[in-house]
């Protein structure tokens, strides 16, 4: 076969230019070198390169869910090249290093950061054979890269010498660990259904979508990557109000840009790791299936479409919840992980597996469709059950130390909420100067 | 297949040299003007005290032992659910009480107080 640049253009379209030059090239070892370098390049910078794109979106998002306007200056009229001139901007500044900082930390770490966020994109599928490579063993891949990645904001942390950073990296640490628990568990529950380790797989077990099979699990594991990615309400990383600005606190130009390209990755990452693991991927009733006449490949196309789409709707939700809820306290987080999430996990894990094999064994005939809704079912009452016991201990907790919401234990003994008012007392001053205009508790000065 | 894992063998080359590029560019590109105020460590604005590298709390080590225990049954569990398909009730039935042993580990931390944030 002869190379043909009519053919090869249109192979670019449908997103089969790689089979294409594979054929055209031959069989020889280096034609799978340059391939996949190639891949490699598109795999790595398309979502360095999206992060300008997800980065506005993600402030004109948020501007818009608190009534601003956001970037509307650079770039025409909706500020389109705005992050383009943010990096410029920090491409431009000076490469400052604290006193006292580990060098080989401090500048490892941004770069630890940044591969390690790129890597993962290896094994998301973006359309029906369009991925990175298919590994037998995705899944696995993915959660042993994104525990590197801990260790990148430990180094960076530790390499500042800065309290803040150092307590930031702690955080981190704690938060990362924590929750990379349940994100395992919630990740088991796809691969007992699909009986495969490959996102490929996952996808094309993915008839009806998992999250109809698991709508729980689907949920934790939604949790747990916002926390895994450190979004609001679990930016406790880098809460600004606390810590300055956590682990980067000492970052600034492009190393600080590094840090931020990493953590959209991360999410960008996150969101088609959801949609492939819970809502089917590049599926969408058939479409990705479809050929032209001219075997131009447009199902592949619409997988990639439908891919992004699905990707952006989780995100949508990533902003909306952003600009939602305020930020948790260190013990609520790791209290709501270790003792909610990881046991209620583990349940509906124990039930998937034992319950999907018996409904293989002895009942295959009700479907897919069956299938999914016995599971459903199964999940939700679990589901339900896990929070019935939460709003227990919640009640307990509150009736043990009821002297701190007296409100909240009135409502509690009276079966019903009431409102109290509280009556606020007039200032007491030990002198009778009442009216000095200051606040009532304010240290009254000595006479 | 080894050209699935060449992929990532040439990844894992390449993916740094994406994040090395842009620090080289502004290296080259920003000003390098260094004093000793300008370096200082960020505090709030006043002057540094002591140093960064303090003792952490223990709390955040104990956590990391609990995680220990689910990382390592994970590793376990990835495996069992891969081949999910062409497992038996009986194995199954033996997941079933690996995952409870582990589950124990997890209720003895609880029961101990470890899981509480002091």
């Amino acid at each position: 076969m002869s190379f043909n640049i009519g053919e090869f253009i249109s192979s670019i379209f449908d997103l089969t230019a790689g089979d294409y030059l594979a054929s055209v090239w031959g069989t020889e070892p280096w034609v799978s070198v340059v391939l996949d370098i190639l891949g490699i390049l598109i795999v790595a910078t398309i979502p360095l390169l999206s992060v300008f794109f997800v980065g506005l979106i993600e402030r004109k998002v948020l501007a818009r869910m608190q009534d601003r306007i956001g970037p509307n200056r650079v770039g025409g009229k909706y500020g389109l090249l705005q992050m383009f001139a943010d990096v410029v901007k920090m491409l431009t500044k000076e490469l400052l290093v604290p006193a006292g900082a580990d060098k080989v930390a401090y500048f490892l770490a941004p770069v630890l950061s940044l591969a390690t966020s790129a890597l993962l994109f290896a094994v998301v599928p973006f359309a029906p054979g369009v991925i990175g490579t298919n590994l037998g063993v995705g899944v696995f891949y993915v959660l042993s890269i994104s525990s590197v990645s801990v260790v990148a904001l430990l180094l960076a942390g530790w390499g500042s010498n800065n309290k803040y950073a150092l307590l930031g990296a702690f955080r981190a640490v704690a938060q990362l660990v924590s929750y990379e628990v349940p994100m395992i568990l919630s990740l088991l529950v796809p691969i007992i259904l699909a009986s495969s380790m490959s996102t490929m797989d996952m996808v094309e077990a993915q008839a009806i979508p998992f999250v109809i099979f698991a709508p729980i699990s689907a949920l934790i594991f939604f949790v747990s990557s916002l926390a895994e990615t450190g979004r609001s309400p679990f930016d406790l990383l880098e809460a600004e109000s606390e810590i300055v600005a956590g682990f980067h606190t000492e970052y600034s130009g492009m190393v600080f840009g590094l840090f931020m390209a990493a953590e959209y990755m991360g999410i960008m990452f996150m969101c088609f790791l959801f949609s492939t693991a819970y809502l089917g991927g590049y599926r969408f009733f058939g479409l990705e299936e479809i050929v032209l006449g001219n075997g131009f490949q447009l199902g592949r196309l619409l997988g990639l479409f439908i891919t992004i789409f699905k990707g952006a709707l989780v995100f949508f939700v990533f902003m909306w919840l952003r600009a939602t809820l305020p930020r948790l306290r260190i013990d609520q987080l790791l209290n709501f992980n270790w003792k909610f999430m990881v046991p209620l996990m583990l349940m509906i894990l124990l039930t998937v597996a034992l319950l999907d094999r018996l409904i293989l064994d002895y009942i295959p005939q009700v479907g897919e469709a069956g299938r999914a809704g016995i599971h459903f079912v199964s999940n939700i009452i679990i589901g339900f059950a896990g929070l019935e016991v939460l709003r227990r201990s919640a009640r307990r907790q509150r009736l043990r130390h009821n002297t701190t919401s007296p409100v909240l234990a009135v409502a509690e003994n009276e079966g019903a909420p009431i409102y109290v008012a509280t009556e606020v007392e007039p200032a007491h001053d030990h002198h009778g100067h009442d009216h000095h205009g200051h606040d009532a508790h304010a240290p009254v000065p000595a006479h | 297949m080894q050209s699935e894992w060449q992929f990532i063998v040439l990844f894992v080359v390449i993916a740094p040299l994406l994040a090395v590029a842009p620090i080289l560019i502004n290296w080259l590109l920003g000003p390098k003007k260094p004093n000793p105020i300008k370096q200082q460590t960020y505090e709030c604005g006043v002057e540094t005290v002591g140093d960064a590298w303090v003792q952490f709390k223990v709390q955040y080590y104990i956590y990391a032992l609990v995680f220990v225990i689910f990382d390592i049954e994970a590793v376990f569990l990835f495996p069992i659910a891969a081949a999910y398909g062409q497992l038996g009730l009986f194995a199954i039935g033996a997941t079933v009480v690996f995952i409870v042993l582990l589950a124990d580990g997890l209720l003895y931390a609880w029961g101990r107080g470890v899981l509480e944030w002091i």
